[in-house]
């Protein structure tokens, strides 16, 4: 039950995107085409829930048996930024069609503070080991469909006229607002899981 | 000195992270519920910012160009951690308000980007000035629209009533508002730009 509760939370309650702010800049660069909101989707779905495995592991395993927690944020970005290139590598060399679909996303994600953020996350919210996993992935799930929906909708408005100065980021913005509206919508569902 | 006005100026206005860069959009949009809010965590950012931009200047000939990336998050990630032990140390209630989005200052493209693209390049003092600059433009931005949210959403600005409580929308201070009002501002820049040109 709490596990399922922790999966309607991360995706509908509190979005990543519309509720928590997590993840605007890719999330407004790569989401005029479909297709490349597909792709990075994946690619943050992969990276969110290896680099959570790990990052939770060090913190449990050595930050905190050794008293170093201060040392949290620049272990944590240290260990996500090697991991982006390492996957990067082992792709490249394993399946390439694969490395062609992700790999121009796969550095932007080093800088995407929805990586940084899930990982510190679920070490504030006190999760165990199988919580902390099931909760990047409903995390990553909400992102995608955030970024899937917003894409569709911004393909659409790219045919349409819209005011010069509100062309672009503005309109997406304004877009984005009444998204989030929709999804406060889903506030107190929650209630149900407790 | 003429020189690093100019660079302050530009970072500013001419290169407004926020409102023509358009970079550093997640803490924006978070932590703006409040003009008070939006202003510390402009400081927070502008502090970091300035820091890093003097570290790496100094330190740009002794870093190989191989890894050189690495090394500024290590140098950006300092810092960060100093704000956030001093933050946890004296202001412990702010620091629960702006939460995540202290640490995540690492990750704020704005700072690597002007590590990157000018304290890499420059010597200390114009490097310092940049950071100031952009710094003091994105406070000023993150004020801004702050201020605009609570006054819209709550009828205050700096909790200094300006009109009564009930007659504000509080659509503005949740998260939707944060969205509308920060693409309206956008817009607004864009137009008056335009005007200059």
């Amino acid at each position: 039950m709490e596990i399922i509760g922790i999966i309607i939370v991360a995706i509908f309650v509190n979005n990543i995107v519309f509720s928590q702010f997590l993840g605007i800049c890719p999330f407004l660069g790569v989401s005029k085409k479909i297709d490349t909101a597909i792709g990075m989707s994946a690619a943050v779905t992969f990276v969110i829930t290896l680099s959570t495995l790990v990052t939770y592991l060090i913190q449990k395993g050595i930050l905190e048996n050794f008293g170093l927690e201060y040392l949290q944020t620049i272990t944590f970005i240290l260990v996500i930024a090697s991991l982006v290139q390492m996957v990067e590598i082992i792709i490249k060399k394993i399946s390439p069609p694969l490395y062609q679909a992700l790999g121009v996303y796969l550095p932007l994600i080093t800088t995407n503070c929805i990586i940084l953020g899930v990982a510190i996350l679920v070490i504030q919210k006190d999760f165990n080991l199988v919580e902390s996993i099931v909760y990047a992935i409903s995390t990553a799930i909400g992102y995608s469909m955030a970024l899937l929906i917003f894409s569709s909708i911004r393909e659409q408005l790219a045919l349409t006229k819209v005011p010069k100065a509100m062309q672009g980021v503005p309109i997406a913005l304004l877009t984005a607002g009444i998204l989030a509206m929709a999804f406060m919508g889903f506030s107190g569902i929650d209630q149900v899981f407790k | 000195m003429r020189n690093n006005i100019k660079v302050l100026i530009n970072g500013i206005i001419k290169e407004n992270p926020i409102f023509v860069l358009l970079l550093g959009m997640c803490p924006t949009l978070a932590t703006t519920s409040s003009a008070l809010n939006g202003m510390s965590m402009g400081l927070a950012t502008l502090f970091v910012l300035t820091c890093s931009n003097i570290a790496i200047s100094l330190l740009k000939n002794l870093i190989p160009d191989m890894v050189r990336i690495p090394a500024f998050i290590v140098i950006i990630a300092t810092f960060v951690t100093i704000v956030q032990m001093l933050m946890n140390a004296y202001l412990p209630s702010l620091a629960d308000t702006l939460g995540i989005f202290i640490p995540l200052i690492v990750v704020n493209c704005i700072v690597l980007g002007r590590a990157e693209s000018f304290a890499s390049k420059n010597n200390v003092i114009p490097s310092l000035f940049d950071g100031l600059g952009i710094g003091i433009g994105f406070t000023l931005a993150l004020t801004i629209l702050g201020s605009l949210r609570e006054f819209l959403g709550t009828g205050k600005i700096f909790s200094m009533t300006v009109y009564p409580e009930n007659y504000g929308s509080l659509i503005f201070v949740l998260a939707p508002g944060a969205f509308i009002v920060l693409g309206y501002l956008i817009a607004i820049f864009n137009k008056l730009q335009k005007k200059t040109k």
